[in-house]
């Protein structure tokens, strides 16, 4: 449906003024055929077309100014984080930035409203048709195709020589292999490294809010430092050496210890691989390996922002909700002969999500 | 442009006449030029929807050319060392620097990435509100299946567009959707762990998969969607544009206003329009404020951390999904990750690319077709799209449930929940209840013919009876509301032949008119002219 | 001098010397014995306080926490709790909460400052605890606010958002938005895991470090959206639905704008101009 209906003269029903109703033309469903153009204001009114003339006009000066005003804006207004302004009642905001925006919003927009205005009040608006051609092709432009095709496949003897054909078939089915083969080296073979962490028996527990920004010095924990309720984010003693491999090695190895009344923990291999109720998971969501570290403190339950998996700590990190399906891996732990937390052994499986290799 | 009157010399004194008359002697233009410059468009605002995609995408290889001037794809470590004072010292990738040094030191930086990232929400709403436009009216119908499938790859070559740039700055939430996507790689079977190391060079997140992406969207992508949005445009002006039924408009005919000067002008104008309306939010609306979600470490997460909105299905997808795993063989299978990774995704956008010629092979439709349906008339097809939105829409929702629960005051849980429900509820009560309004609207249409406009005037016959005139519909009126075409369905004929044996592809045919049934078995007869004359000579109004 | 000596004998003198004993002590003891060291010995500090504190606890607290403070089905015991976590709870406005719970709503605060002392002296008597900070503890310092960014993201953010919005937990539960909360809270909170929340003791979180979080909430929250309108610091969400909103909408008026016909002259417009040109012929 066209966005208006076109209102012509003539109705389809005439009335019949002796019998008081209506008699109806030949084909009352019939094309009446396009509408009669009616002028606008512009086309027949010179001060009204030359009113549109100086809008337009208007604009595109407006545009030119806005576009010097940018330039200006860019050396005169200071690029800083203290150079604000407030502007309502959209709040504080770099100034620069908004003189930037708003000059060069400015100068765009007002050239294509000055076009647009332009087209709609002073350019013809008259509706006109224009014939579609025939997109199929006329049956001797195709016999000619055929014909073409078929001289050039006589001619390269292609129908004649089967064994150019099918060597050529089977030359160039392989040919595009090399292509892939050489995208071996984009990356290593997993091996067993999807199985594998820097944890092993003794190694140091590293409290994560202790890390220097450097990344080099890190304390230790010793059990005392936590409370019933205390969570703390660690890492293996080895980010501090790991150089440029830190953010592999904490994708794979993040721990969170949390503490609990031993009586709350439901499960005996989870009080005997902890420390007097300090427990230490995994911190990597076994759905897609998001952080998770949502503890809440009575419920002992452990959420993922992600996808909302979640995890009992007090119960080997089972899943009690969400779309994880594997439970929280659970880091066994001790206390080393300087008092400080230390892995008993490392994982006694993958940590992180599944894969077709896991087991 | 020339002062000769003859058509056998034609001299030209202007600088355009001259420089037209230089490259036609070598290119042959005047065919094209006389051919195209005032080739006919109509007019109607849901036609200039793939317009805001073109220029939209014009606006992101602008600003796009600009931040490559200034980004530095590396993961490689620096120390923070620039204006934002928050991280100054802080370790960090070279890309999250740079960005941080575009956003903060670069004059016109903050702009251009802003303009940058709302140009690209701008672009994918254009694209699925233009291709939304083309399913309900049905212009994908033959001559233009071929650019429905190019549409539909562009469309999904722009999520993937998105999905690499807003992981370029390696911050801290685009970082997460990083490690997201390389934990549904891992489930993908037998080679899942081999894509994710070949993709990541080895562990996540390694040094690679920044630079890598930085190919894919500034080279690989933009130069597959610049051709294919070539070929688009190319099919468009040659197969010319589809119109609404109307006065004078056939499907034979185009009719509208002129190229030259009236599109050029329009068109023209609407890019600048649809630029600096994108200006004007880049300076007044802050995206993707990367310097307030730090680096990407992995240990780190923020509550509320949601992609892009046109990932925002697969995400919803992912929180919805129970959490079925299988386990055999030394082997792990993952449903609750691959159905919504790939199995859902894969027939939502299968349906999405076949659906032309689901369509034609239902309704045997083989003509061409120049003149757009009006959604009420195609009922079926235009639930099926309702309920393919609603379903995309359940999906979208539940991804923004840990924003929408502590708003409004709910849980989590009870959302996903609703969520799970509503995703095969939702749909199909949406498919009921458009189909029904449009049987609705259609006999309101009908009756708009039969007895004319209702005129608001009450008149009181000399019995007393109280009844509204209705004045008649002008002649186009009643030609729009009649042309369209109410498809019956098709009936099974020769199912065995004179032996009894049956006809081949039997079960294939039955399906067919079955389906033929469901979309048309219900359906809305048109006025014939036999009703309109006894409605107009019994003087009913 | 001679009037000083003449006065030495004034009936009101040993009065006057007895205030100013009083005063001298009692700025002493003011400047010297801050609440701090009051807390950490039970016994010595205010006896008062401590008496008024626990008539008052009768009144508001008992009835879920205990007469002794010792717990019941409606509330946890709060021996050991400790000050500091009185502190947070009655000046937030949390207790006393509207009906038992795991999530405490924060509401109007019913207390004078005073009285929150008082109770927190109480329950500090009652089994020690984490000590209500002195205020140098939550100072905003604009050189650990990088150090308190890289610890929030790694300890809170999961929980409160990156820029403190707040967050959903489970079952209808969510971590507060930290936008308005005074740093005292802030610190108090994480010395004393309110609620659901962990945690984090100064051997776990430092004074400086728990210092150099708060100087970062601080900080990050009084900047400006240097990008423009802040869209509530939601993230994409926010982001998609308003262009989904807004930018649609207008993008599709410019649509409707630039396709529409244009307005065509009234009939009589029509008639006068022809007419004009007929009298122009």
């Amino acid at each position: 449906m066209s966005g208006d209906m076109t209102h012509d003269e003539h109705g389809s029903v005439a009335v019949d003024e002796e019998h008081g109703h209506g008699v109806v033309a030949e084909n009352p469903f019939a094309d009446p055929g396009l509408p009669e153009h009616t002028p606008r204001l512009t086309d027949i009114d010179e001060k009204v077309a030359r009113k549109s003339e100086r809008i337009v006009a208007g604009l595109f000066l407006l545009s030119a100014i806005a576009t010097i005003a940018f330039m200006v804006c860019y050396t005169e207004v200071p690029n800083n984080t203290s150079t604000i302004v407030n502007f309502f009642p959209l709040g504080a905001m770099s100034a620069s930035n908004f003189a930037l925006g708003i000059t060069l919003g400015v100068a765009l927009f007002a050239m294509g409203a000055g076009a647009i205005y332009w087209a709609r009040t002073l350019m013809t608006d008259v509706e006109v048709p224009q014939e579609r051609h025939l997109l199929e092709s006329t049956p001797e432009d195709k016999a000619e195709a055929v014909a073409e095709f078929q001289q050039g496949m006589a001619d390269s003897g292609w129908k004649q020589r089967p064994l150019i054909r099918r060597t050529l078939i089977g030359a160039m089915a392989v040919l595009p292999l090399p292509a892939v083969w050489i995208l071996r080296d984009l990356g290593p073979q997993p091996g067993t490294t999807q199985r594998q962490t820097a944890w092993t028996a003794g190694e140091l527990i590293i409290n994560d809010a202790s890390i220097s920004l450097d990344g080099t010095r890190g304390r230790g924990i010793r059990p005392e430092d936590l409370q019933v309720g205390t969570l703390v984010s660690a890492s293996p003693a080895a980010v501090l050496t790991a150089g440029d491999q830190t953010n592999n090695m904490m994708s794979m190895s993040a721990i969170l210890l949390v503490r609990m009344n031993t009586v709350d923990i439901k499960s005996q291999q989870e009080i005997d691989w902890g420390y007097e109720g300090i427990v230490a998971f995994s911190k990597i969501c076994t759905h897609v390996g998001c952080p998770v570290q949502l503890f809440e403190q009575q419920t002992h339950h452990m959420l993922c922002p992600c996808h909302q998996s979640t995890f009992d700590l007090s119960d080997n990190g089972r899943v009690i909700f969400g779309p994880a399906a594997r439970s929280l891996p659970q880091l066994p732990i001790t206390v080393n002969a300087d008092g400080y937390l230390v892995a008993k052994a490392g994982f006694d499986q993958p940590v992180g999500p599944s894969f077709w290799e896991r087991g | 442009m020339s002062t000769s009157t003859t058509n056998e010399e034609i001299v030209p004194t202007t600088l355009g006449g001259k420089a037209s008359e230089y490259l036609d002697q070598r290119l042959g233009i005047a065919g094209a030029a006389k051919k195209n410059l005032r080739k006919i468009f109509p007019d109607h605002w849901s036609f200039m929807l793939g317009e805001i995609c073109l220029y939209s995408f014009i606006v992101l290889l602008l600003s796009g050319i600009f931040l490559t001037l200034f980004f530095t794809p590396s993961m490689g470590e620096v120390t923070y060392n620039g204006s934002y004072t928050p991280l100054d010292g802080i370790r960090m990738s070279e890309a999250y620097a740079s960005t941080l040094n575009i956003s903060f030191d670069v004059r016109g930086g903050l702009l251009m990435r802003q303009i940058h990232h709302w140009a690209a929400l701008v672009f994918v709403m254009a694209i699925m509100v233009h291709m939304l436009r083309i399913f309900f009216t049905g212009a994908f119908r033959k001559p233009r299946e071929l650019n429905w499938l190019i549409g539909f790859t562009l469309f999904v070559m722009a999520l993937a567009e998105g999905f690499c740039g807003y992981s370029l700055p390696d911050d801290l939430l685009s970082g997460t959707g990083l490690r997201i996507l390389q934990g549904m790689i891992l489930a993908i079977p037998i080679v899942g762990t081999y894509i994710s190391y070949f993709l990541f060079g080895g562990l996540f997140p390694g040094t690679d998969i920044v630079p890598r992406l930085f190919t894919v969207h500034i080279l690989l992508v933009p130069g597959l969607i610049l051709g294919l949005i070539t070929a688009h445009l190319i099919l468009v002006f040659y197969q010319k544009h589809t119109q609404w039924a109307g006065p004078g408009r056939t499907n034979q005919n185009v009719v509208g206003l002129p190229l030259m000067p009236v599109y050029m002008a329009k068109a023209g104008g609407f890019f600048f329009v649809v630029f600096g309306f994108t200006a004007l939010l880049g300076g007044l609306v802050t995206i993707n404020p990367i310097w307030l979600y730090g680096p990407y470490v992995p240990t780190q997460i923020t509550a509320g951390s949601q992609p892009d909105f046109y990932i925002g299905f697969f995400e919803g997808a992912l929180r919805m999904m129970p959490n079925i795993e299988w386990n055999f063989w030394g082997h792990t299978l993952s449903p609750n990750i691959l159905v919504p990774f790939a199995i859902v995704p894969g027939i939502l956008f299968g349906g999405l690319a076949m659906y032309p010629f689901l369509e034609a092979w239902i309704t045997g439709d083989r003509r061409e077709h120049h003149i757009l349906d009006r959604p009420r008339n195609m009922p079926t097809r235009t639930a099926i799209g309702v309920a393919g939105i609603v379903f995309y829409g359940v999906g979208w929702i539940n991804g923004g449930n840990d924003l929408i629960a502590p708003h409004f005051n709910l849980s989590v849980e009870a959302i996903t929940w609703v969520d799970r429900v509503a995703i095969f509820v939702a749909p199909a009560f949406a498919f009921w209840l458009t189909r029904r309004i449009c049987f609705g609207l259609q006999r309101r249409d009908r009756d708009k013919v039969l007895h004319g406009r209702e005129s608001g005037i009450i008149t009181r016959s000399p019995e007393g009876q109280f009844s509204e005139i209705h004045t008649p519909l002008p002649q186009g009126d009643l030609h729009t509301l009649t042309s369209h075409e109410v498809h019956h369905p098709l009936t099974l004929t020769d199912v065995t032949d004179a032996n009894g044996v049956p006809a081949p592809n039997l079960r294939l045919a039955k399906l067919r008119a079955r389906m033929t049934r469901w979309y048309f078995g219900e359906r809305v007869e048109k006025v014939s002219e036999e009703e309109y004359r006894e409605a107009i000579s019994s003087g009913h109004h | 001098m001679k009037s000083l000596s003449t006065r030495r004998r004034h009936p009101l003198a040993a009065f006057v010397v007895l205030v100013l004993g009083l005063a001298f002590v009692g700025t002493i003891f003011a400047a010297f014995l801050s609440p701090n060291s009051a807390s950490a010995d039970t016994g010595t500090s205010n006896a008062q306080a401590i008496a008024n504190g626990k008539a008052l606890y009768i009144t508001s607290c008992s009835s879920c926490h205990g007469k002794l403070g010792e717990g019941s089905s409606y509330g946890p015991s709060l021996v050991g709790s400790g000050a500091a976590a009185v502190d947070f709870q009655v000046s937030t406005g949390r207790m006393p909460a509207q009906q038992p719970g795991a999530q405490i709503e924060k509401k109007a605060v019913l207390y004078t400052q005073e009285q929150i002392d008082e109770m927190a002296a109480y329950i500090d008597s009652l089994g020690g605890g984490p000590a209500i900070p002195d205020s140098s503890k939550y100072q905003v310092n604009d050189n650990l606010v990088q150090l308190g960014g890289v610890i929030f993201r790694t300890t809170c953010s999961e929980c409160h958002n990156i820029t403190g919005q707040g967050g959903a937990l489970t079952d209808g539960k969510y971590a507060p938005a930290l936008t308005q909360t005074n740093p005292k809270a802030i610190y108090e909170a994480m010395l004393t895991g309110p609620q659901n929340m962990p945690n984090f003791p100064d051997t776990v979180i430092s004074p400086l470090e728990k210092q150099a979080i708060i100087s970062y909430i601080v900080s990050v929250r009084n900047q400006a959206n240097y990008g423009g309108a802040g869209l509530g610091r939601l993230g994409p969400t926010a982001e998609g639905l308003f262009i989904w909103t807004f930018g649609l909408i207008a993008l599709l008026l410019f649509a409707v704008w630039i396709a529409a016909h244009t307005t065509k002259a009234s009939a009589e417009r029509v008639a006068q101009a022809a007419a004009k040109k007929r009298g122009k012929e």
